[in-house]
């Protein structure tokens, strides 16, 4: 699905990831732990293609494809979502709108046809309802107005309607109450198959316990400094981060 | 140089086949017209708005159209169920307008009683003295308009008033409306100028006239959508009496000379002005709205809200005025202009103003000018939309609201696709926003 090679790149001509490589099967769950200014949420930005994330060196094959060289919305059109840490709030651009022009783009990119307006609302309803949201919100501009947990369950939504191959979540938990971190658990958990991959980036463990990992990373200084499987996250928990960090120094 | 121009309109009045009975306004407006010190480029009201090309032509005046119009013409009419009247090249079509009812009438078939409420409210709420264009409006009146509504009178449906240019030559049209509705009257109207031909270098000069008396409520649109060729100088005079109610919708693209005023003034206590209004010039189109309220007597409101998308090199001009008068306490005034530049070339001059002279009010205003938000660019294409259709859905989306607040749903339906077609000239770029 994902093979990261020696991957470097910058944010401001500062260097955030170091020689990074992972490698993500279809079908597999890997979380990406890490103390704050690790370079987690960099990774998943230059995954998608976010301007002023630059790759230096390295290499990223997404499906036996050349990521880094695709624009940010061929990458999605690929297959590749991500479900932002801060989405970002569009007035005068309905949620309904930008969700079908997203999934237009994608199905007629994989020569899938186009689906009516009616058929397409109909999933619309279900992705809502599955994700804990009035189907009001899918007339409102896209996030505007929402509840910092109205917004990741929106994310959600719009996750299960692009039925990408690869779904990074960029610290989707951060600001969740429980109930709200269990709707978004239920959705990707419900997503879960041999063909599609996620990459969970969180700070805490405690999404962990609802999306179960089949691999956890420690991303420290721009490199994963440790791998493990899920154990790992509770040892993080109860150790937190720095013997990690003093152990690679 | 405008002197002389002055007087080459001067000479177009000569040559007009008049109706007698609006001979006398017509001389006081030829000479409230040749009172006014032409406007040049220190003159306020013209500061970022060039008159050259008024000045630098020969104009005729227009004339019907020779042929019939072609389809695509009628095409472009508003698909709405209305008392419609259609002028063409400023003469009033026959063929494309609908049965009238008795309330509104064209000028020329106004009876003797209709004839006298014209030359009653005849630049009455509109003042000649103020406005150089109204006062060659006059100067020039042939055809017109009257819709008048008695006491509590409505209107089944709404009026429709479409000025079609077909013409590639310097033809000067005149328009004029003029609105007079009793106490309680309610009436909406819809007034909508465009061209037929690309080339079409008309001018039209339209003036509309509002009295709205007491509790009596008009929603007015105007939609101005000329070829970029063609000039429009316009303006819309609003009198608003006792708890009348106003509510105004304007839509432009720009053109060579595109100048549009509001002039609106709250005379009874209790009156409520909406204002929104939607600019949208490209490639290297002019326009410029200038809006004036006055706030006279207590307890009004007025809510105002343009916004502007400017591409290309086009230039945008927005000068918002509220004039709160020493007895005009308890008023609540709200203005708002936001401005968004797709181009690194886009100009906009914004001028809100605030003048007050009474002490117990509240008043607001704001102007932003701003550019797309890379945010959210990034966010739409991180969902598989390319950025030449987020760009057109971002700049659509921008004005969204102020569209969705027509309540005249068939006008409303017909302007989607017109305004996103603006933004994204194909299909492709717009199929997202505009829905069945």
């Amino acid at each position: 699905m994902l093979t990261i090679k020696d991957l470097c790149a910058s944010v401001e001509d500062k260097e955030i990831i170091r020689q990074l490589s992972l490698e993500v099967k279809p079908g597999e769950i890997h979380a990406i732990m890490g103390p704050n200014g690790a370079g987690k949420s960099t990774l998943g930005n230059v995954l998608s293609g976010r301007p002023g994330y630059e790759a230096t060196s390295g290499t990223i094959d997404f499906k036996g494809l050349d990521l880094l060289d695709m624009d940010p919305e061929i990458r999605a059109r690929e297959g590749l979502f991500l479900a932002f840490q801060y989405p970002v709030e569009i007035p005068g651009v309905s949620n309904m709108e930008l969700l079908k022009a997203a999934v237009d783009a994608r199905r007629s990119h994989t020569g899938q046809p186009e689906l009516s307006a009616i058929d397409f609302m109909k999933m619309a309803r279900e992705a809502s309802k599955a994700v804990d949201l009035d189907q009001s919100f899918l007339k409102r501009g896209v996030n505007e107005g929402f509840s910092g947990g109205e917004k990741k369950r929106n994310e959600i939504m719009q996750m299960m309607l692009m039925e990408p191959s690869l779904c990074i979540l960029d610290e989707t938990d951060s600001g969740l109450d429980i109930d709200a971190l269990q709707v978004v658990a239920r959705g990707v958990n419900a997503m879960r198959s041999p063909d599609r991959s996620f990459i969970v980036v969180t700070h805490y463990q405690r999404l962990l316990d609802f999306i179960v990992p089949d691999y956890v990373h420690v991303l420290a200084n721009g490199r994963i400094v440790k791998s493990g499987d899920k154990s790992l996250a509770l040892e993080l928990e109860a150790k937190g981060y720095s013997w990690l960090e003093d152990e690679v120094a | 140089m405008a002197a002389e121009f002055q007087q080459q309109a001067i000479a177009l009045a000569k040559q007009q086949s008049v109706l007698g009975w609006l001979t006398a306004a017509r001389e006081q407006g030829q000479s409230a017209w040749q009172s006014h010190a032409w406007p040049t480029r220190k003159t306020e009201a013209w500061r970022y708005t060039s008159l050259l090309p008024v000045e630098n032509e020969q104009w005729q005046l227009s004339d019907a159209a020779s042929d019939a119009l072609p389809q695509t013409a009628l095409s472009e009419l508003i698909e709405i169920d209305a008392y419609r009247l259609v002028f063409v090249n400023g003469q009033l079509n026959a063929e494309l307008s609908s049965e009238l009812p008795a309330t509104l009438v064209s000028f020329a078939d106004a009876d003797a009683d209709q004839q006298a409420v014209i030359q009653q409210h005849l630049n009455q709420v509109a003042d000649q003295q103020t406005h150089l264009f109204t006062a060659l409006s006059t100067s020039l009146l042939q055809q017109g308009v009257l819709l008048h509504l008695s006491k509590n009178q409505r209107l089944e449906k709404p009026v429709y008033v479409a000025h079609i240019n077909d013409k590639a030559n310097a033809k000067v049209t005149n328009a004029r409306l003029l609105i007079v509705l009793e106490s309680g009257a309610e009436a909406q109207v819809v007034e909508h100028f465009f061209s037929t031909d690309d080339q079409d270098r008309g001018w039209i000069n339209a003036v509309t006239e509002c009295s709205v008396g007491a509790n009596a409520s008009l929603r007015h649109h105007r939609i101005n959508l000329e070829s970029e060729q063609a000039l429009h100088t316009g303006s819309v005079h609003v009198a608003l009496a006792e708890s009348a109610r106003f509510n105004g919708f304007t839509l432009a693209n720009g053109s060579r000379l595109k100048r549009i005023d509001y002039h609106i003034k709250h005379l009874g206590s209790g009156s409520d002005l909406q204002l929104n209004g939607i600019y949208l010039p490209r490639h290297k189109q002019r326009v410029d709205y200038h809006t004036c309220v006055e706030h006279v007597v207590p307890h009004c409101t007025t809510t105002e809200v343009f916004r502007g998308v400017i591409a290309d090199s086009a230039k945008a001009v927005f000068n918002g005025r509220i004039h709160i008068h020493q007895d005009a306490q308890k008023t609540l005034a709200e203005m708002s202009n936001r401005n968004l530049l797709t181009s690194d070339q886009a100009q906009v001059n914004t001028k809100p103003e605030l003048e007050i002279y009474a002490d117990d009010v509240r008043c607001a205003h704001g102007a932003t000018v701003s550019q797309l938000n890379d945010e959210a660019l990034f966010y739409m294409t991180s969902r598989g939309i390319s950025e030449a259709e987020a760009r057109v859905m971002l700049s659509f989306g921008f004005v969204n609201e102020l569209v969705e607040g027509v309540e005249l749903e068939a006008l409303k339906q017909w302007l989607r696709p017109r305004i996103a077609h603006m933004f994204g000239q194909t299909d492709q770029l717009t199929r997202h926003i505009i829905h069945e």
